[in-house]
């Protein structure tokens, strides 16, 4: 059974095959590099979930953690968020709002001397705290601070 | 396919800042279409990879919650001017689109 599957495979491939390597991109070796997609932490329906989804339940209150972000966003459809965290060694950066109804928001890993800093743009249902974790040494740490959105961002 | 993303890295102090802009619906799922009722689909940037000269720098994913046309800003310590940077993503479709910049 295996076998024949192998030689259909071989006369349906031809030409065709390298085109679609090509748009996978697996033609070009830096492009391998996949990131596996963490599902069970992104649907986590709260801050405790997602935080153990992560690897990061128990992380530490820590001053060395600067969230920059308004405290009113007039559009909780783009709320701009810089972290800046000045812990030795930080490894990666977590971003969760915890009144929206997934609270983990982006994941970044850092690594080759990427900065303790990442600034994006993210979206909020609601006044609430923007938490971010660090993951540095094989421990975690966060940080928190509330933002008020007065029109919310998740249409409806 | 996918619109073109705009990236600019510079040199500040020791350290390059690079920033991209990608351009994508991120389309949370929960939002319904006004005229036929119906949710729109969840259509959304899930990884994110930001590589320097080859090695990967940043690694990020993201959820549904990143705003339309994400914005992604980035440090990296050591850089130096001429090195290369590639930005790439992936969505949940398998769509996927990258940029290269040189650090200025």
């Amino acid at each position: 059974m295996n076998s024949k599957r192998r030689t259909f495979l071989k006369t349906a491939g031809g030409a065709s095959s390298i085109a679609i390597a090509a748009a996978a991109g697996l033609i070009k070796p830096t492009e391998v590099l996949a990131v596996e997609w963490n599902k069970a932490a992104f649907e986590a329906k709260g801050v405790p979930d997602a935080l153990k989804a992560v690897g990061a339940a128990g992380a530490a209150d820590s001053k060395d953690i600067l969230i920059k972000a308004p405290d009113i966003a007039e559009n909780g459809a783009v709320v701009p968020i810089e972290v800046t965290s000045k812990i030795a060694g930080t490894s990666a950066i977590m971003l969760m709002v915890e009144k929206n109804p997934s609270p983990l928001t982006a994941n970044f890993d850092l690594a080759h001397g990427a900065e303790g800093y990442v600034s994006t743009r993210i979206k909020m249902g609601q006044t609430s705290n923007v938490r971010a974790v660090v993951k540095a040494g094989g421990r975690s740490y966060t940080a928190i601070k509330e933002v008020k959105v007065t029109i919310g961002g998740c249409g409806g | 396919m996918a619109e073109p993303m705009k990236i600019r890295a510079t040199m500040e102090g020791d350290a390059a800042n690079i920033k991209v802009l990608m351009n994508h619906v991120m389309e949370t799922g929960q939002r319904k279409d006004a005229k036929t009722g119906q949710v729109v689909p969840a259509h959304f940037i899930q990884t994110v990879i930001a590589q320097m000269n080859g090695k990967p720098v940043l690694e990020a994913q993201w959820s549904q919650a990143v705003s339309k046309n994400p914005f992604l800003g980035f440090k990296v310590k050591g850089a130096k001017a001429g090195d290369k940077v590639n930005v790439s993503w992936v969505d949940n479709h398998g769509d996927k689109n990258s940029a290269d910049a040189v650090v200025a």
